[in-house]
């Protein structure tokens, strides 16, 4: 049995259907990447397995159990964390506050120097508002709310998107060392090569419908495929 | 120009009134902010606290049971209405939210008229508070001095809870971003549920600290619900310290326009709003963000 197992959702924002009968499946201590052109529906996969969204048919299995329907309170409950493209650092909230609260409802929260030893930057951040973070430190505290909680599956939204190549490079340094040590994760990301560098297995996208299932190195294999389905050339 | 006496005198009244527009400000702020729901029954609910008193002040002589049992009325009271009435709001368009807030204020407000008629009520000044204080060249109300200090001390311990504490923290995530928290695997509806029941206490508080200042009538909390609308403007929504700057400020300006022309108080209100709409339109403590 999968860790998580999509089968045949349909998710519509209003009436626009955005995935068609997508099904993808994630086993334990893996890391999925997802890659597709802008409107694949990418986004809108991770957000239907956090609850943020509900599709309208078709389920979403943890551990064999349908999640689909519940809000994303209760799936993050179990073990599920998303880590938004749009990284929803809280502001006004200093660092460790924002790692507080996300600790608070996480049975075995890390301790705050178990992520510091992660991001020494968000050390010397700790009492700075979220607001006044840089991008990177933002990306920093987005992925550290996620660890903290001890997340048994990681949902990364464009984790490297808009970053400076040397933090790109320092964030998938961190993505590797989390692999490595077991942790599932899925990944939507634009940069092909930094999520293809520590994925274990790729779905590709197309218009909701997933169009490609394989290895970074069957990806590679076939320039084709990532030219006409994914919109990048390599 | 008036004397300096009745100046300062003033500006003691600017203060009381700032305080308790402060708290009445701050639970509506609050509620904003996180449910983002703006409460049009917060007027009527003021006017509630203040009826809680008078009723309560008939079975005991002592000022400060009586606030105490009234709070307990009043938190059950926030709980029932939540959990009956506003939670079924909370995805639907603001035009809703209006219209069933208002409509829950006019339930009250006529409830209270019903069962204690439309004429005004007194409620004592508590033993403790008898009487006027000699300060300097000023003689003031006793009672409304130790109001200040009663109502200041209440805003601490807002403060104290918001910022010191785990629900506090869940707050002021939810006032910023009440997606990602539940994201974060925090029940956002149980939280809304506390917060707007604690909106209800400190509005229902001020009402009852309140009530032996003024005149008590059901009808008295539709002046204070405009200017909390103010208040809660000039300090940006959903801002804490908006609601107690913007209520202090709200206060002194009414209060010192009265000394020099009464009837212009409340426009010297209004013109600051506009003022300071245009020139900084997300209010003093606000963010451009969610409102």
């Amino acid at each position: 049995m999968s860790l998580l197992e999509v089968d045949k959702i349909n998710t519509l924002y209003g009436d626009s259907h955005v995935l068609f009968d997508l099904s993808i499946r994630v086993e334990q201590g893996e890391v999925v990447a997802l890659l597709g052109r802008n409107g694949a529906g990418k986004t809108t996969t991770l957000r239907s397995i956090m609850g943020v969204l509900s599709p309208r048919s078709g389920h979403i299995r943890l551990d064999g159990k349908s999640i689909e329907g519940l809000p994303p309170s209760a799936i993050a409950g179990m073990g599920v964390q998303l880590v938004p493209e749009e990284r929803a650092i809280f502001g006004g909230l200093t660092v460790e506050e924002n790692l507080r609260i996300a600790a608070l409802t996480a049975p075995n929260a890390w301790s705050y120097d178990r992520i510091y030893d992660v991001f020494p930057r968000l050390k010397e951040r700790r009492k700075s508002a979220g607001r006044t973070l840089s991008g990177g430190e933002q990306q920093m505290l987005a992925i550290a709310r996620a660890l903290i909680r001890d997340a048994r599956i990681i949902l990364l939204d464009e984790p490297f998107e808009g970053l400076a190549p040397l933090i790109v490079r320092d964030l998938v340094e961190v993505s590797r060392n989390l692999a490595a040590e077991g942790r599932t994760m899925i990944v939507v990301e634009q940069n092909v090569a930094a999520a293809l560098s520590f994925a274990n297995r790729v779905y590709g996208l197309n218009n909701g419908h997933v169009v490609f299932e394989g290895t970074p190195a069957d990806l590679n294999a076939s320039p084709d495929l990532m030219r006409d389905f994914l919109g990048v050339g390599m | 120009m008036p004397s300096w006496p009745v100046l300062i005198s003033q500006a003691f009244n600017g203060l009381a009134l700032g305080t308790l527009l402060a708290l009445v400000s701050s639970g509506l702020t609050i509620i904003l902010g996180t449910l983002g729901v703006l409460n049009f029954a917060h007027g009527a609910l003021f006017a509630v606290g203040a009826y809680a008193a008078f009723v309560l002040l008939q079975y005991t002589s002592s000022f400060v049971l009586a606030i105490v049992v009234g709070c307990g009325f009043m938190l059950v009271l926030g709980f029932l209405l939540e959990r009956i009435i506003i939670r079924y709001f909370y995805d639907r368009p603001h035009e809703d939210q209006i219209l069933v807030t208002y409509g829950v204020g006019i339930v009250l407000v006529e409830c209270v008229r019903a069962a204690f008629g439309g004429n005004a009520q007194r409620v004592p000044v508590p033993s403790w508070g008898q009487g006027a204080t000699q300060m300097g060249f000023l003689i003031y109300p006793t009672y409304r001095l130790q109001l200040i200090a009663i109502i200041a001390g209440l805003l601490l311990s807002l403060y104290l809870v918001l910022y010191r504490t785990s629900m506090g923290l869940v707050v002021r995530a939810g006032i910023e971003n009440p997606g990602m928290v539940g994201i974060l695997g925090i029940n956002v509806r149980r939280a809304f549920l506390l917060v707007f029941a604690i909106g209800v206490v400190a509005v229902g508080l001020a009402g009852m600290l309140y009530a032996p200042v003024v005149a008590v009538t059901p009808d008295m909390g539709a002046n204070f619900m405009a200017q909390s609308f103010v208040v809660i403007v000039l300090g940006g929504l959903g801002s804490f310290p908006g609601a107690v700057i913007g209520g202090l400020i709200a206060g002194e300006i009414i209060s010192l326009t009265s000394a020099f022309n009464s009837s212009y108080s409340e426009v010297m209100l209004y013109a600051l709003m506009a003022v300071l709409l245009i020139m900084r339109p997300q209010g003093l403590f606000g963010s451009e963000g969610r409102a």
